[in-house]
């Protein structure tokens, strides 16, 4: 448990070095999750003591929101003069990129595993 | 007057608005269940409400909440981080759909962020509002990131992204009966793509494939607009 967490710090950290030499457009804890996520490749499994502290962040990843989002408070003005832009262009982009990733993914799906069974026929 | 100093004692330590945190989650996670999981009563979105309200009664500032709910926060580091374990655990079926799943999730990323801005800014949206809504379909801890890089404000992105969250799992419902989309991988998805952490958690009440995919459109869209993000609005001019 607590090495997991170590490990998660340390992969944070190694991320946030990484983005500040490199210059790279990420936030830090993004590049850490792929350095473990390429370390667990080179490894070839889940270590028993990072699965038990990472599986607890992620199942109460909701809680993490709420400070940050509890942040709007200090915006309520600038959401008062622009809540219908807001309702608007959050509705119809939500519902913009719904449709257009599910026909997408469909089709692509339909095409690749159209395309393995025919080469499973010859 | 004794009473109020009690109270400017208590509110000004960490600990209380950490426990206040705690507290009020679990209540909204209560109230969830009371409601039957319905994704207009999502824990989220009550416990932000009741806090607000809490804070605007005690006449509380963000700051003075902050000081103690930071600790919480700063557990979004770790756990953008733990975000490595299902997308290694699922490498195999990953790697089988790669190239439908990279086509999507490009697409879909794109859509999300120029939809977005684009429709705020055709209807006068202020620059600070419009790089706050820009990462609103990607997962929190990544949006924050990416709204305090290209100079948003982090809290009010944050807020959006929740917003999208519960708007994701009301709309995908109709989305998929009118698309006639019956498998559930494209689903769950969708779902992760457009709405993150919410739709994941919804798409994972569908089954465990469609939670499997969601959680991993919800990686891979956060990593893709990490970099994506600033780029269309360096190239937008709006950076």
């Amino acid at each position: 448990m607590l090495v997991g967490f170590i490990l998660l710090m340390l992969c944070q950290l190694l991320g946030e070095i990484l983005v500040v030499v490199s210059g790279l457009p990420v936030p830090g804890p993004v590049a850490g999750m792929l350095i473990l996520l390429i370390g667990l490749m080179i490894h070839g499994e889940v270590p028993e003591s990072l699965r038990l502290p990472a599986e607890g962040l992620i199942r109460h990843l909701s809680l993490l929101f709420i400070p940050a989002g509890v942040g709007l408070l200090v915006h309520l003005e600038r959401l008062a003069q622009e809540w219908w832009i807001l309702a608007i262009s959050l509705v119809v982009s939500t519902l913009v990129t719904l449709v257009i990733t599910a026909w997408l993914m469909q089709r692509l799906q339909k095409k690749q595993d159209g395309a393995e069974v025919m080469h499973g026929d010859q | 007057m004794e009473i109020n100093n009690f109270w400017v004692y208590f509110a000004a330590r960490p600990l209380f608005w950490i426990l206040v945190t705690l507290t009020v989650f679990q209540l909204a996670l209560w109230l969830n269940k009371k409601a039957r999981g319905h994704s207009l009563a999502h824990p989220v979105m009550i416990s932000l409400t009741l806090i607000i309200l809490l804070l605007l009664l005690t006449e509380t500032d963000y700051d003075t909440y902050f000081e103690g709910a930071q600790f919480i926060h700063f557990l979004l580091g770790p756990a953008t981080v733990a975000l490595a374990i299902p997308l290694y655990d699922h490498f195999a079926r990953i790697r089988r759909m790669l190239l439908p799943i990279l086509v999507s999730c490009l697409v879909g990323s794109v859509t999300a962020v120029i939809s977005a801005v684009g429709i705020a800014w055709l209807l006068g949206s202020s620059t600070p509002m419009l790089l706050s809504l820009a990462p609103k379909s990607v997962t929190s801890p990544i949006a924050i990131g990416i709204a305090e890089q290209i100079g948003g404000y982090p809290s009010l992105a944050a807020g959006l992204v929740l917003i999208t969250g519960v708007i994701g799992c009301l709309l995908a419902p109709s989305v998929f009966r009118i698309l006639k989309i019956q498998d559930d991988s494209v689903k769950g998805f969708a779902l992760g793509l457009a709405a993150h952490g919410f739709g994941t958690a919804y798409a994972l009440q569908m089954s465990m494939l469609a939670g499997a995919f969601a959680g991993l459109a919800m990686g891979l869209t956060g990593v893709f607009s990490s970099f994506l993000v600033p780029l269309v609005v360096r190239l937008a001019g709006l950076g």
